[in-house]
């Protein structure tokens, strides 16, 4: 699964969107992240299944950021150079939750429906 | 608490925007470079690794548009841009720019003149307390009702809340006032004492009239109310003329009130004769002139409507009728004041309108033209821009914005001609139109500006916008548009774009030719007497004629001072001029009898001899009266052969005799006369002597000079001083100067009219002329082709014009057709042609097919001439 169609530009749909809103959120809820490092960590925590075409992560984290459910801090790196950190908010933390759960219940649903199928 | 963060946030991305903008660069740089230190990690050398690092990232630039529009402020800010772009691109094309707005200018500028005098006349409601409530009762067509009636109908009807009348029978200049330095004549209306009330009009000093005022004698009214141009113009809006007390007519007279400015009785009711002072009418007085005199004005009563209330009145004016049969009929017919006052004007005002909407279409057509031909030579910066991410709607909304940006200059300079052109036209008192002197720009006039302005700029950037779609990257890049397949694809669109600039002017061009021949027949009518060289002064003694011999020894003595000054050819005295008032008796031949409803009418002139000759009014029969027609004489009159034919159908009139004033013999038949206008028939006329009544209102000294009239009114004032020292002093009138101001407002039409299809003309040859020499551009290189193969310069010129004609005559048939099908509507305002005139339609095909080949030819010439050496290189 690709989370950007590869061969055009356009506009992710809106499940694939909310999925990235997703996976951001949940990337940074234990510890706030930079851009780049968000990307990494999407990528070697879902085993290298889940290309997040980079650079469209900005848009996402820029969104997320005018709905305030995240914040931005420009802190050092660990390279000592100012990078931008992005953090939960309270309201992020929420939205987590219910999205985690909506998620849940949708793959559940999902897999009910397949394996009812194999029988 | 959120709600707050965001709206700091995006205030932030508003205002500090270039911060942000660098912060987000830094963002995604920072990013690239982490990209890229992995990847020389991981072996790469370092300028592989950034490349690899870019690839990975995206689309950096559209990336970080896309990011940008998430703030929230995306729209504005684009619209910034584009406008940005726009202000470029107008820069850069200085010429194309200047005329683009200043005929976008103009265009917008004529569309607020008529619309600003269309809201006064039409639109804006009349300056008076709910206006929609006032009823204009006419007697007939136009005519006044008698005082009596006035009582009955005001006293017995149930859907009016008051009614109110003001005397048709003033003049102007009828009375004189002294007591505040020179003497001066001024002009008076006798009003009934509800008239302010019913219309809501208060005056801003001192009050109206009360009853008692309104209770004494016709000829000496005890009070008066002043306008407000008056107070100011003679009291300088001293507060302290209410109470004041003047000589009128050599009467005490008070001033008891000041109406406020707002008020201009003369423009609603009766356009082109200023009035001073208003004077109480009262209506029991015997003495008061008879007849029908009254124009009335009604208040509806909440509920009651124009129709219900007309019901009425029929009913109410039978019952009338038949209980008192020795008045005059009286046949009620009403209508909102509103739609009275500017019904006249009316038609001419929705054909401007009409006009200027096509003038706005033809202008449009221009611009769109011109923007097109714009975007020809932007091809490649489309092209360039779409390639790197601008996308369709983008580029579109950009179009629009330039446009839009265009129309909005023209905008401007348009409001700035309609202030122009409203001051001027509320200032020509040439032009006697209801309400002219209170045309101005307001707040209607503004907004609809606006809309000319955001409608004009949207429809003309449509066209080039939807082009912005068809340009792909190749074609573009490749500046495919110098071949003829960019021309062909939307060559339709610019062909068709002319041939509608040419079927609006041919349109426009009908209509005008037509006013313009219905305005020349106008000024062709023989009036009956010839108002060159004819002049008249207003004479009435300053003192009081009580006598028969008085009067005619007062008479004598003007006639034959004024006849003795040099370059008087004739002179005689009346007391009514053509186009002045008018008053009309019952009349009969002795012996006849007619129905009441069907009782011949004749209009009254009272004249002295030599005024026919001095107007110039041609005696058929018979002979024009003399000195020797005095009170002791014998009872005469001279008739016009209307009267004539109509009491004495078939008979010879002279020698018969009238029954007014106990029998009249006719002594004289002379030609009729357009007493109302040239483009009224004049009516039966009776001319009875002056020296053998005391029945008149005012007398006019008539003159008919071989010199210049301005040039004796010295002479004559000095010839007067004998006769009367305190003659006041008043202004000569030509009669030419009346005459003009009678046709006025059709002069005004046609003057609006046909500066608008000249401009609509203008406009189609600077199309057509684009158009060609674009296409001639576009093709130099298939010309030079056919010169190479050996075609002459005459057929290539043939080709260019043929094409050119070919354009405009689809424009001129589709035009025709048009106008054809919708100069019917113009039937009301033409006089002496059809709208289906012949010559006038031929006339415009001509005209626009010679302007047509004039602006095809100059390109057609440049075409002969192609290099085709040169032609074939230069791409």
């Amino acid at each position: 699964m690709s989370i950007v169609d590869s061969h055009s530009m356009g506009r992710p749909t809106d499940l694939v969107q909310g999925t990235l809103d997703l996976l951001i959120l949940k990337t940074i809820s234990l510890e706030p992240k930079h851009g780049w490092a968000i990307a990494k960590r999407i990528e070697q925590v879902s085993g290298d299944v889940l290309q997040v075409q980079q650079g469209s992560l900005y848009p996402a984290l820029h969104r997320l950021e005018q709905k305030v459910w995240i914040k931005a801090k420009w802190t050092e790196s660990e390279t000592g150079r100012k990078a931008k950190y992005y953090s939960l908010t309270a309201a992020g933390r929420a939205q987590l939750e219910k999205e985690t759960a909506n998620w849940s219940r949708l793959s559940g649903a999902i897999n009910l429906v397949i394996q009812s199928v194999e029988e | 608490m959120s709600r707050v963060q965001r709206l700091w946030l995006r205030l932030q991305t508003l205002f500090s925007r270039r911060r942000v903008v660098e912060q987000l660069d830094d963002e995604i740089q920072f990013h690239l470079d982490q990209q890229t230190s992995e990847y020389v990690t991981a072996g790469m050398d370092a300028e592989e690794a950034r490349r690899a690092a870019i690839r990975s990232f995206g689309n950096r630039t559209l990336l970080q548009e896309r990011t940008i529009e998430t703030w929230g402020w995306s729209t504005l800010d684009q619209f910034g841009q584009d406008l940005r772009y726009g202000f470029r691109g107008m820069r850069r094309d200085v010429g194309s720019t200047v005329f683009a707005i200043l005929i976008a200018g103009i265009g917008i500028g004529a569309s607020s003149t008529v619309f600003s005098v269309v809201n006064t006349l039409l639109l804006r409601p009349l300056p008076f307390r709910d206006p929609g409530r006032l009823v204009w009762i006419s007697n007939g067509e136009n005519y006044s009702t008698q005082t009596e009636q006035y009582s009955d109908l005001r006293d017995q009807n149930q859907s009016f809340s008051d009614l109110a009348g003001w005397s048709g029978f003033y003049r102007s200049g009828d009375k004189e006032l002294m007591g505040a330095g020179e003497p001066e004549r001024l002009t008076s209306v006798p009003v009934t004492q509800n008239f302010f009330a019913l219309l809501g009009v208060e005056p801003v000093i001192g009050r109206s009239f009360t009853r008692e005022e309104c209770q004494g004698k016709y000829s000496t009214p005890p009070a008066m109310v002043i306008s407000h141009s008056f107070w100011q113009r003679r009291f300088a809006s001293d507060a302290n003329v209410v109470g004041r007390k003047f000589v009128l007519n050599n009467e005490p007279v008070i001033v008891v009130g000041v109406l406020p400015a707002s008020f201009d009785f003369a423009s609603v009711f009766a356009p082109g004769t200023p009035v001073d002072i208003f004077i109480p009418w009262p209506l029991a007085d015997k003495t008061k002139p008879a007849g029908n005199t009254m124009a009335i004005v009604g208040r509806l009563k909440p509920g009651a409507t124009v129709q219900s209330a007309q019901a009425e009145f029929t009913l109410l004016a039978k019952q009338i009728g038949s209980n008192h049969p020795e008045r005059n009929p009286v046949n009620p017919k009403l209508a909102p004041l509103q739609q009275h006052v500017s019904g006249m004007v009316r038609p001419a005002l929705v054909l401007l309108m009409c006009a200027v909407g096509v003038v706005m279409l033809i202008v449009c057509a221009n611009l769109s033209h011109l923007q097109m031909a714009r975007m020809g030579t932007r091809q490649k910066e489309m092209a360039i821009r779409s390639s790197l991410g601008a996308g369709r709607f983008r580029l579109m909304r950009q179009m629009l914005t330039e446009s839009g940006t265009f129309s909005c200059f023209g905008a401007a300079l348009g409001l700035l001609l309609a202030v122009a052109g409203t001051r001027a036209m509320a200032h020509l008192n040439a032009f006697n139109l209801p309400l002219l002197e209170s045309v101005r720009v307001d707040g209607r006039t503004f907004a609809f500006t606006l809309v000319a302005a955001v409608t004009s700029g949207v429809l003309f950037g449509l066209a080039p916008a939807l082009q912005v779609r068809a340009y792909k990257l190749r074609e573009g890049l490749q500046d495919a548009g110098r071949e003829s397949s960019g021309s062909s694809r939307y060559g339709w669109f610019r062909d068709g774009l002319v041939v509608s600039e040419f079927a609006l002017a041919c349109m426009l061009l009908v209509g005008a030719s037509l006013l313009i021949q219905s305005f020349v027949r106008v000024l062709d009518v023989n009036l009956g007497y010839q108002p060159e060289r004819a002049a008249a002064l207003r004479i009435d003694p300053s003192f009081r004629i009580s006598s028969f011999a008085q009067q005619n020894s007062f008479i004598d003595d003007v006639l034959h001072r004024t006849r003795s000054v040099p370059g008087i050819a004739a002179a005689g005295i009346t007391d009514v001029l053509p186009l002045g008032g008018d008053r009309s008796w019952q009349v009969s031949g002795k012996g006849q009898i007619y129905e009441k409803d069907h009782h011949p009418e004749a209009f009254i002139r009272v004249v002295s001899d030599g005024y026919l000759e001095a107007l110039g009014i041609p005696l058929k029969l018979g002979r024009e009266f003399a000195e020797s027609d005095r009170a002791s004489s014998e009872p005469v009159v001279i008739v016009n052969e209307t009267l004539a034919r109509t009491l004495w159908p078939g008979q010879d009139a002279l020698g018969q005799f009238m029954t007014q004033d106990g029998g009249r013999r006719v002594v004289g038949v002379v030609g009729d006369v357009h007493h109302g206008g040239p483009e009224r028939p004049g009516g039966s006329e009776m001319y009875l002597p002056m020296r053998q009544t005391a029945d008149y209102p005012e007398m006019e000294l008539v003159l008919r000079t071989a010199l210049p009239p301005g040039s004796l009114a010295a002479g004559i004032r000095t010839a007067l001083r004998p006769v009367d020292p305190n003659l006041p002093v008043s202004e000569f009138q030509t009669l030419r100067g009346l005459v003009d101001k009678e046709v006025s407002p059709r002069r005004f039409l046609v003057m609006l009219l046909a500066g608008f299809a000249g401009f609509a003309l203008l406009l189609a040859s600077l199309g057509i002329y684009a158009l060609i020499s674009y296409s001639v551009n576009q093709r130099t290189r298939e010309i030079g082709i056919c010169v190479a193969l050996g075609a002459s310069e005459r057929i290539v010129r043939r080709g260019v014009l043929l094409k050119t004609l070919r354009l405009a005559l689809t424009g001129v048939a589709l035009g025709t057709v048009a106008s054809f099908a919708l100069t019917k509507w113009l039937e009301s305002l033409l006089f002496g042609t059809t709208p289906t005139d012949p010559a006038a339609f031929l006339g415009v095909i001509l005209l626009l097919s010679a302007v047509a080949l004039v602006a095809g030819y100059v390109p057609a010439r440049r075409a002969s001439r192609v290099d085709p050496m040169i032609a074939l290189r230069a791409n």
